[in-house]
């Protein structure tokens, strides 16, 4: 084996780490909170909102993200009105035209996330805060929203997961992120096998990062669980 | 019924409450006065409107024709465009609501937190009362309930009746002016009813205001001044322990005591 040029793989790979990171970080924050107000649309039981909620997570969820990058930066320049517009500076870049697929995709997955989490809060418990004449917006804040947020988070994690995978994509559109260094390499080296491992290895050593933060943060969020005298859930099962 | 002289202002009046269920009567004009002191028990068979009724006081119901006041002031509702009613003023609504404190038939205390943070919930984030207050009190009321040193536990680590106790400090923590029962012991194993009935004894033996859904018929004459028997939505019958128990006027009360279990 070659380790010399294995080293050097990783060295050159490593450089596209940060665009990578950037490209995850960006779409999950901004996505959160378009997910939410999608979440929200969803369950507010009025047909207005509810169904272009619909209707948003049934195209993003149906189609596919390659799909969905190709459409935004070859697609949206056919429009003069887009190419006219304030935003063209930024939807002419191909760094911007993932950032946005990327936000996009996984606002829609997220909501459903979301959605669950929120559905999952006992009504009875709903009920019970606003007997103690708590305000819509306090009763989600204090009950609603601690308790969603542990029963989504799990999911969420793995939305996470696919997302910084998925960053791999912007690859196609010219961005030199990990997968994107990768392939350049191999068009030089025809050394396919050892360079993709190594980046494999990449976003093996992100995505065990981020699990074990998600582990940390449901382990935090969930005390009422965490009973030294309580067996683990499976062996619950056993009996 | 010869009554001792009350305060003019009931702490709780309905009047001709209705409430209908997708075409269901359940309430068909329900009038009723609760006053400052007064233990009220409400028994009815199954689908009676006991529970709704008591729902609807507090407005987890909100019926369609009636009016609700707490210490003579009535909650404003309007009607929609619909045909339903709601709330004039949320923040009125909210108001009142911690002035009725509610025990739930299945506790529904917040899984995600201690005890002692159920209990000063709604005193440090709805009431605005200083933290330190709210815990004093607090734990002074799970003294009083008898789990003080489940403080720091979590609901589901609990007993029933444990929980129901915890539950009934938390309605207690608001500083309610009624505190509202809706089959506190149903859901109970038999051998833990007695630690939350003592509780609701000790309650009204301190004079509270109690309106109490139950089917506890020892509680309902020995512990309450006044029974409301409630059927098909209408009130059957109503006075004192001794008047109901004993003296049953219509068919349908002497039907329904000669089911209950003697205990």
């Amino acid at each position: 084996m070659d380790f010399n040029f294995l080293g050097g793989t990783i060295v050159q790979l490593l450089g596209g780490v940060p665009l990578l990171l950037q490209l995850a970080a960006f779409s999950i924050i901004a996505g959160a909170p378009f997910a939410v107000l999608l979440a929200l649309a969803r369950l507010s039981g009025n047909p207005l909102f509810d169904w272009p909620a619909r209707g948003y997570v049934f195209v993003f969820r149906g189609t596919p993200l390659l799909v969905q990058i190709f459409l935004i930066y070859y697609g949206l320049g056919q429009f003069p009105d887009i190419r006219e517009s304030l935003a063209w500076p930024f939807l002419r870049q191909p760094y911007w035209c993932a950032m946005l697929a990327l936000t996009l995709n996984t606002a829609a997955y997220s909501s459903e996330i979301i959605r669950s989490g929120i559905l999952s809060v006992p009504f009875g418990q709903i009920e019970a805060a606003r007997a103690c004449g708590m305000s819509r917006g306090l009763v989600f804040r204090r009950i609603v929203v601690p308790q969603g947020l542990r029963v989504a988070l799990p999911a969420y994690g793995n939305e996470i997961i696919l997302m910084t995978r998925a960053t791999a994509l912007a690859s196609v559109i010219t961005l030199m992120e990990v997968t994107g260094i990768a392939s350049k390499i191999v068009a030089e080296t025809f050394r396919a096998i050892e360079v993709f491992v190594c980046a494999g290895a990449i976003y093996l050593a992100i995505n065990f990062a981020i699990s074990r933060g998600i582990a940390l943060l449901e382990r935090r969020l969930s005390p009422q669980l965490r009973d030294p005298a309580r067996p683990p859930a499976l062996a619950k099962l056993a009996h | 019924m010869a009554e001792p002289a009350v305060p003019a202002v009931p702490a709780v009046s309905v009047r001709n409450l209705h409430k209908r269920f997708s075409g269901l009567e359940v309430l068909k004009g329900i009038s009723l006065d609760a006053h400052e002191g007064d233990v009220i028990s409400i028994l009815g068979a199954s689908g009676s409107g006991k529970s709704t009724l008591l729902r609807c006081i507090n407005l987890l119901e909100i019926p369609e024709q009636g009016e609700i006041a707490i210490d003579g002031e009535t909650i404003g509702l309007r009607t929609r465009g619909d045909g339903r009613r709601e709330p004039i003023d949320r923040t009125q609504v909210d108001r009142m609501r911690t002035q009725l404190g509610m025990v739930f038939q299945n506790f529904n205390l917040w899984s995600h937190m201690t005890v002692i943070e159920n209990v000063i919930e709604a005193p440090v984030h709805v009431q605005r009362r200083p933290r330190a207050d709210a815990l004093r009190e607090g734990e002074a009321l799970l003294a009083k309930v008898g789990i003080a040193e489940k403080r720091d536990a979590y609901p589901a680590h609990l007993s029933g009746g444990q929980q129901q106790r915890a539950a009934i400090a938390r309605a207690l923590a608001m500083r309610p002016r009624v505190l509202l029962f809706d089959e506190p012991t149903s859901a109970l194993d038999p051998e833990l009813v007695g630690e939350v009935l003592r509780v609701m004894v000790a309650l009204a033996a301190e004079g509270r205001t109690m309106l109490v859904v139950t089917h506890e018929m020892a509680f309902a004459r020995e512990v309450s001044n006044r029974v409301i028997f409630l059927n098909q939505g209408v009130i059957e019958e109503q006075g004192t322990p001794a008047d109901v128990f004993d003296a049953p006027k219509s068919d349908r009360l002497r039907q329904f005591l000669s089911s209950q279990p003697r205990r």
